[in-house]
């Protein structure tokens, strides 16, 4: 069977959020914000101490991943998803602050889908282990933010046609738990 | 006495590191082929194709195959007639593990202390399992571990009245409740028999059997085929996106064990399923 795939842009905005079903295949391009669980720590500590973001995050996607180091003559080392549960603490404020899409691996909480619905954002999941398929849409990076955290500081990447799917839109679906109701024998 | 230098032994050790996280086993994308020929959901579909397309550009480009390059499992069987010279045969262990993930341009996922959680820089230190076996030589096997398959894995002490139906119904769940987060299609470890700490060994070491290696006891191999079938049941599918396709492989091992326990470990490996063995 055919895919069918949407191309979109960032910064995202309502109107492209919108466009997003749970299941669309979608590939991403523009810029995105890398962020693995320390670098989640220290922007929602900075919040609560009423201090600004190191990156502005309004309008645009945080890609949960930790790259490895660029092997000379590429614009980014391995790169993909880790898994997206871990940052769940930490996202409803991140929302709050504008912050549209994540791309991660793995199902989110309930009150993470419920507060990605509320703010209008959108979940997508990338295929976990195919590092060398991901780092081929990877244009340009460097480091944006908290350095001293190595492989989990935030980069700056700029990528063009990132495979994605949708996995929780802002209509409060659900692929993990469609697409899994959806294969499972009747009598298991 | 066969004498065999330290400087070997990191050599190998850095190349094993090298090519493992670069290369899939064959009878891993036999068997991924295979799933993508069964797999009827679409997306499931898409996934499989992704995961080979990924693993023909990690060879062609030297690239490693997932990001997370793991922490670096190694077990030596140490020949009871090799005399290991030149230094001291952890530390070549280590120094080919730094050397590799550095060459290599992988990603150093290690820290220190688990709680104060400072990266160690060069991956290190590898956690090494040694055996001493009859011969001269020493076979070095390198298991990639990648963090999130090991954190879906988990060891229980079963009584031994719950048998195999108890066992069954600890893989299942542990599995269920692992979905995505483990990159589907997995391969699953089981170590039965032993105590904690040896059921979880014999658990990790099952992972380096090739695909379609059945256990010698019938009994076992046919546990590992009801188990396989069990977790493709599940619907969880590649990337618990859904699907037929949830687990590659069931590995069963077993060990003797005390008359008051039964324990279980379920080691859980991703589609990722890294690994690389020498013998010098
Ligand atoms: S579980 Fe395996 S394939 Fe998935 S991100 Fe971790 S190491 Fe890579």
């Amino acid at each position: 069977m055919k895919i069918d795939r949407k191309s979109i842009q960032t910064p995202l905005t309502d109107a492209s959020v919108r466009m997003l079903r749970t299941g669309n295949h979608v590939l991403i391009s523009g810029v995105l914000y890398t962020a693995r669980d320390a670098a989640h720590r220290r922007m929602t500590d900075s919040l609560l101490r009423g201090e600004g973001l190191p990156v502005p995050l309004r309008g645009q996607i945080l890609f949960y991943a930790g790259p490895a180091p660029a092997p000379p003559g590429r614009a980014s080392g391995a790169i993909g998803p880790t898994t997206a549960g871990r940052m769940d603490a930490f996202t409803i404020p991140l929302l709050a602050e504008g912050l549209k899409g994540m791309i991660g691996k793995g199902p989110r909480s309930e009150a993470v889908r419920g507060a990605i619905r509320d703010h209008g954002a959108v979940y997508f999941a990338a295929v976990g282990g195919i590092a060398a398929l991901l780092a081929r849409c990877v244009l340009t990076s460097r480091i944006a933010a908290y350095p001293d955290l190595g492989p989990e500081a935030v980069h700056r990447i700029e990528v063009v046609d990132l495979p994605v799917i949708v996995a929780n839109d802002c209509y409060g679906a659900d692929l993990y738990e469609e697409g899994v109701a959806a294969n499972r024998p009747a009598f298991p | 006495m066969r004498e065999i230098q330290t400087r070997r032994i990191s050599d190998t050790v850095r190349e094993l590191c090298l090519d493992s996280n670069r290369m899939l086993g064959d009878d891993i994308l036999i068997r991924i082929r295979e799933c993508l020929d069964q797999e009827t959901s679409p997306t499931g579909q898409e996934v499989l194709s992704q995961i080979l397309e990924n693993a023909r550009i990690a060879a062609e480009e030297q690239m490693p195959l997932c990001q997370d390059t793991g922490v670096a499992v190694v077990f030596l069987d140490v020949g009871q007639d090799v005399h290991v010279t030149g230094g001291d045969l952890y530390e070549a262990v280590q120094a080919g593990v730094a050397r590799g993930y550095q060459d290599g341009y992988f990603r150093k996922s290690m820290v220190r202390d688990p709680l104060r959680r400072e990266n160690t820089g060069d991956n290190t230190p590898a956690f090494i399992h040694t055996e001493i076996v009859p011969g001269d030589r020493i076979k070095i096997t390198l298991l990639p571990k990648g963090g999130g398959s090991e954190n879906m894995s988990e060891a229980r002490i079963l009584s031994p009245s719950e048998g195999p139906e108890g066992i069954k119904a600890f893989v299942l769940g542990r599995v269920r409740r692992s979905g995505a987060n483990p990159c589907p299609p997995i391969i699953v470890g089981v170590g039965i028999g032993g105590t904690l700490e040896l059921c979880a060994l014999i658990a990790k070491r099952s992972l380096l059997r090739r695909i379609g290696q059945r256990h010698p006891d019938p009994c076992y191999a046919a546990l590992e085929t009801e188990l396989l079938e069990s977790v493709n049941r599940l619907g969880i599918g590649p990337q618990g996106f859904g699907g037929r396709c949830t687990a590659l492989e069931v590995f069963v091992e077993v060990r003797p064990c005390h008359i008051a326990s039964l324990p279980v470990a379920v080691n859980i490996q991703c589609h990722a399923a890294r690994r690389g063995e020498a013998v010098i």
